[in-house]
């Protein structure tokens, strides 16, 4: 439950309840799904998306899912997974996220680099902008290309250009098997080589990862006869890199896979989680520059890693396209500052949609 | 279709103009002479025509800008092209603006295959940027028909398609960076050889805003390794609802083909006729494609043949060799060229859920004879990205505008049945004025406020996607 005191939280049951309390708000609000990806600063005034809740729509046989922004992801997996069907794009999140807030902060996972971010994923929203006005974008169709993206902007934007109410998505059937190519015992650099030629392999690679300790991780989806086959592929095409073990089990494979998207190894380290996205032959650089401890993923071009509270880790990484965010912790901005163009661009499009300045303030510049 | 009257003060300033932007650019890149400039009077919607008062062709983003910067000083309207295959009007010129072309800027900057990416300037053509990449077993995957002309600015001006975008995704999906000028002539980086750039998605709504936010000169692209092999099958219908019907039950059957086509009888007869394909005489067919290695493959098909045998196939043709395949795609890929020798054709891309194939397909059936004209369907399937063919008589009086009705009947229905207007050609001049079939005011209020702070003063292209009276007040 909301950890913010009942007077200072507000929780619409439609949007029609949500545009009126924005258009009446008198000051700064924070908008929140279900709190588990960013911590509310104290003292703002929360707007709860909880209340609008529900599926709209399911038509697996459309691969089409439309949901209210406060849905839980838990609610929408569960109602995925009994059609064998998923959200390509890997989510994860902590028991009480919500759909809202998968779009809001543009959520993915190891699919990354093959089935995109929850931006690809997203074909539809309505949102309420921070004049109060209900705005519709997108659709429910996969292919879509019917006056500007907006989509796109709203997924990544923090609640900053408005407050989202309903989300539709394109989904992917649950494949019948999946396996994962193992080279243990790898480090951050030859593992990076090794992932990078599976990504450049034509076997279709659907996760390329490293976890300390663990090795090199490629995963392999598709029907069984096809993933055998793959597998037996990769092990030949990496031998220069190392020797491969190919886990099948499915728990085990899920098991890997979920650890390296949730940065398992570095649970309990000291220091600030950092989000770092460059080149994927970047990674183990980045890896080596930050000196603590690390994982990779999308085949070393995200690197998560634990860096000093209070120092800015992107002071080791200027020479090195890409960008940084701090999850958690102090010390530096959260996102990566922008170039003056971009900034002044998005700055003012923050401006159009949220003239006073009242969704989120400060949370993206 | 109407476009707003030319602003008679930059009529009466074309000398000037003119003059201002050579001295800005290397005499060659100035076009006014009035013959070259008919190169320029419309794009692939050829309905529609007017010459532009010039044509400018940079070779580099400086100049690109350069060019931007002068038409902003001078208040002129600036339409930018790429290889002018626009099947909605998107490059249509009026008589006041200038055409920035972007055909010369066609190099390849960087390839890097071990993080799978090519940039390249953004006149070079789609298809070329694929043929950059294959000696070393790559690809570029969005492959509209028009792939051998058109140009990659365009295709994100547009956010194109094409047929195998069912696995890999359209534009926006492979598009990691853009160099981007904007009207006033400021060059700006979005995104780079990453994912995800953090902040406001800026280069998400760039792809697919038709030229109305700034001018692409160049672009990172995502490669990928070109699978084993591949391979159609061509699975003939008695009805068009089946064949809808069967398309469902392979996307519900978790198989993930590559592109799921589908053409109905007339356009079956039509390409017959053009290039002897040799397709099975039947009312519907779906041609599927699978990817992977020859094992792989024929896992795919059989699962793909036993679904399509619940659904009484008149015939089912596997190709066996890459003969075979080329003749199972001939006629799909023949088909607008077929339609072309059939007379003249008006091309829609509205997009349902599949789920609503069935309906949509017979009420278009309804509507054709309602209306006395041929409509003749090819699309994408597996997405739901529809392409009725209108055919009509151009040179009967009163026919063109039959047939715009016609279209803007279809394109209705497609809105109704929960889709949109356009799935991958844009809304251009052509789709412009039924804008509020699909939006709510609010709702295209919420899109022109992104151009008015790209282009506040509306000099890029603004006489397209919404419609005018909706843009007046902001056109000037």
């Amino acid at each position: 439950m909301s950890q913010t005191t009942v007077a200072a939280s507000s929780r619409p049951g439609t949007e029609d309840e949500l545009a009126g309390m924005i258009r009446a708000a008198k000051g700064p609000v924070w908008v929140r799904g279900g709190g588990t990806r960013i911590v509310p600063p104290a003292g703002l005034e929360v707007l709860d998306t909880g209340g609008l809740s529900g599926i709209v729509l399911y038509e697996p046989a459309a691969l089409t899912l439309v949901v209210r922004a406060g849905t839980p992801l838990a609610e929408v997996e569960a109602l995925l997974a009994a059609e064998n069907q998923r959200l390509p794009f890997e989510p994860g999140g902590a028991p009480g996220s919500t759909m809202g807030g998968v779009a809001a902060t543009n959520a993915c996972g190891p699919r990354r680099f093959q089935a995109g971010a929850c931006r690809d994923a997203l074909i539809g929203v309505r949102f309420v902008d921070g004049r109060g006005t209900v705005v519709k974008n997108g659709g429910r169709v996969m292919k879509n290309v019917t006056g500007y993206d907006l989509v796109k902007l709203l997924a990544g934007s923090h609640g900053t250009l408005g407050v989202l109410t309903e989300l539709a998505f394109k989904l992917q059937p649950v494949p019948p098997a999946a396996a994962t190519v193992i080279l243990p015992g790898l480090s951050a650099k030859a593992a990076g080589a090794a992932l990078r030629a599976a990504m450049s392999s034509p076997y279709d690679v659907t996760g390329a990862g490293w976890m300390p300790g663990t090795g090199a991780l490629i995963r392999v989806e598709g029907l069984a006869e096809s993933v055998d086959y793959r597998c037996g592929r990769l092990a030949v095409a990496l031998a220069p890199h190392g020797a491969a073990v190919v886990e099948r089990d499915p728990a085990r494979v899920t098991a890997l896979w979920r650890d390296l998207r949730a940065a398992a190894p570095l649970a309990g380290g000291t220091g600030a989680p950092w989000r770092i996205s460059v080149r994927p032959s970047d990674g183990p650089e980045v890896v080596e520059r930050l000196g603590g401890e690390a994982v990779m993923d999308w085949g070393g071009g995200l690197v998560t890693a634990l860096y000093p509270e209070g120092a800015d880790a992107r002071a080791r990484l200027t020479d090195l396209p890409g960008h940084a965010t701090l999850v958690r912790g102090t010390g530096a901005a959260r996102f990566h500052p922008e170039p003056a163009p971009v900034a002044a661009l998005s700055a003012a499009l923050r401006a159009q949609f949220d003239p006073r300045g009242i969704l989120n303030p400060g949370l993206m510049g | 279709m109407q476009m707003p009257p030319p602003d008679r003060a930059i009529l009466s300033r074309k000398a000037e103009i003119v003059a201002r932007l050579r001295a800005a650019l290397p005499g060659e890149a100035v076009i006014d002479d009035p013959v070259e400039l008919r190169a320029y009077e419309c794009d692939a919607l050829s309905a529609y025509r007017c010459p532009p008062l010039a044509a400018v062709l940079p070779r580099t983003t400086a100049e690109v800008a350069a060019a931007l910067r002068t038409c902003a000083e001078m208040g002129v309207k600036v339409v930018p092209r790429g290889a002018g295959t626009s099947l909605s009007g998107g490059s249509m010129p009026s008589e006041d603006a200038v055409i920035l072309g972007v055909a010369r800027l066609t190099r390849v900057l960087e390839v890097d295959y071990d993080n799978r990416f090519i940039r390249v300037e953004a006149g070079r053509t789609n298809l070329s940027v694929t043929g950059a990449v294959e000696a070393e077993g790559f690809f570029y995957a969005p492959d509209p028909s028009s792939q051998l002309a058109c140009a990659i600015a365009g295709n994100i001006g547009m956010n194109s398609g094409g047929a195998h975008c069912l696995k890999y995704g359209v534009t926006t999906n492979n598009l990691l960076g853009v160099t981007l000028v904007t009207m006033q002539g400021e060059v700006i980086g979005l995104g780079g050889p990453f994912c995800d750039a953090g902040g406001l998605d800026l280069l998400g709504v760039i792809c697919g805003s038709e030229g109305q936010l700034g001018v692409v000169t160049e672009a990172t692209l995502r490669i990928l390794p070109k699978p084993e092999g591949a391979r159609p099958v061509l699975i003939g219908f008695a009805a068009s609802d089946i064949a809808g019907a069967c398309v469902a039950d392979i996307i519900r059957a978790g198989i993930l083909p590559v592109a799921i086509e589908f053409m109905d009888r007339p356009c079956i007869e039509a390409t017959e006729a053009f290039c002897g394909a040799g397709y099975p005489d039947c009312e519907a067919l779906l041609i599927i494609e699978v990817e992977g290695a020859p094992a792989e493959i024929d896992e795919q098909l059989r699962l793909i043949r036993e679904i399509a045998l619940r659904h009484d196939p008149v015939e089912i043709r596997e190709s066996r060799s890459e003969a075979e395949s080329k003749r199972i795609w001939l006629g799909r890929k023949s088909a607008f060229g077929a339609m072309g020798v059939m007379g003249d054709y008006m091309c829609l891309d509205g997009t349902i859920p599949v789920s609503a194939l069935p309906m949509v397909l017979r009420r278009i059936g309804e509507l054709s004879a309602e209306y006395g004209l041929r409509v003749a369907n090819v699309f994408h399937a597996g997405d739901g990205n529809m392409h009725p063919l209108i055919l009509y008589n151009a040179n009967q009086p009163g026919q063109l505008e039959l047939c715009e009705r016609l279209g803007a009947e279809i394109l209705t229905l497609c809105v109704e049945a929960g889709g949109c207007l356009s799935g991958e050609h844009g809304v251009g001049i052509e789709k412009r004025d039924l804008m509020t079939v699909q939006f709510a005011p609010a709702d295209l209020e919420a899109q022109m406020r992104v151009k008015d702070v790209f282009d506040p003063r509306w000099l890029l292209n603004p006489a397209k996607v919404f419609p005018l009276e909706t843009s007046a007040g902001r056109r000037g």
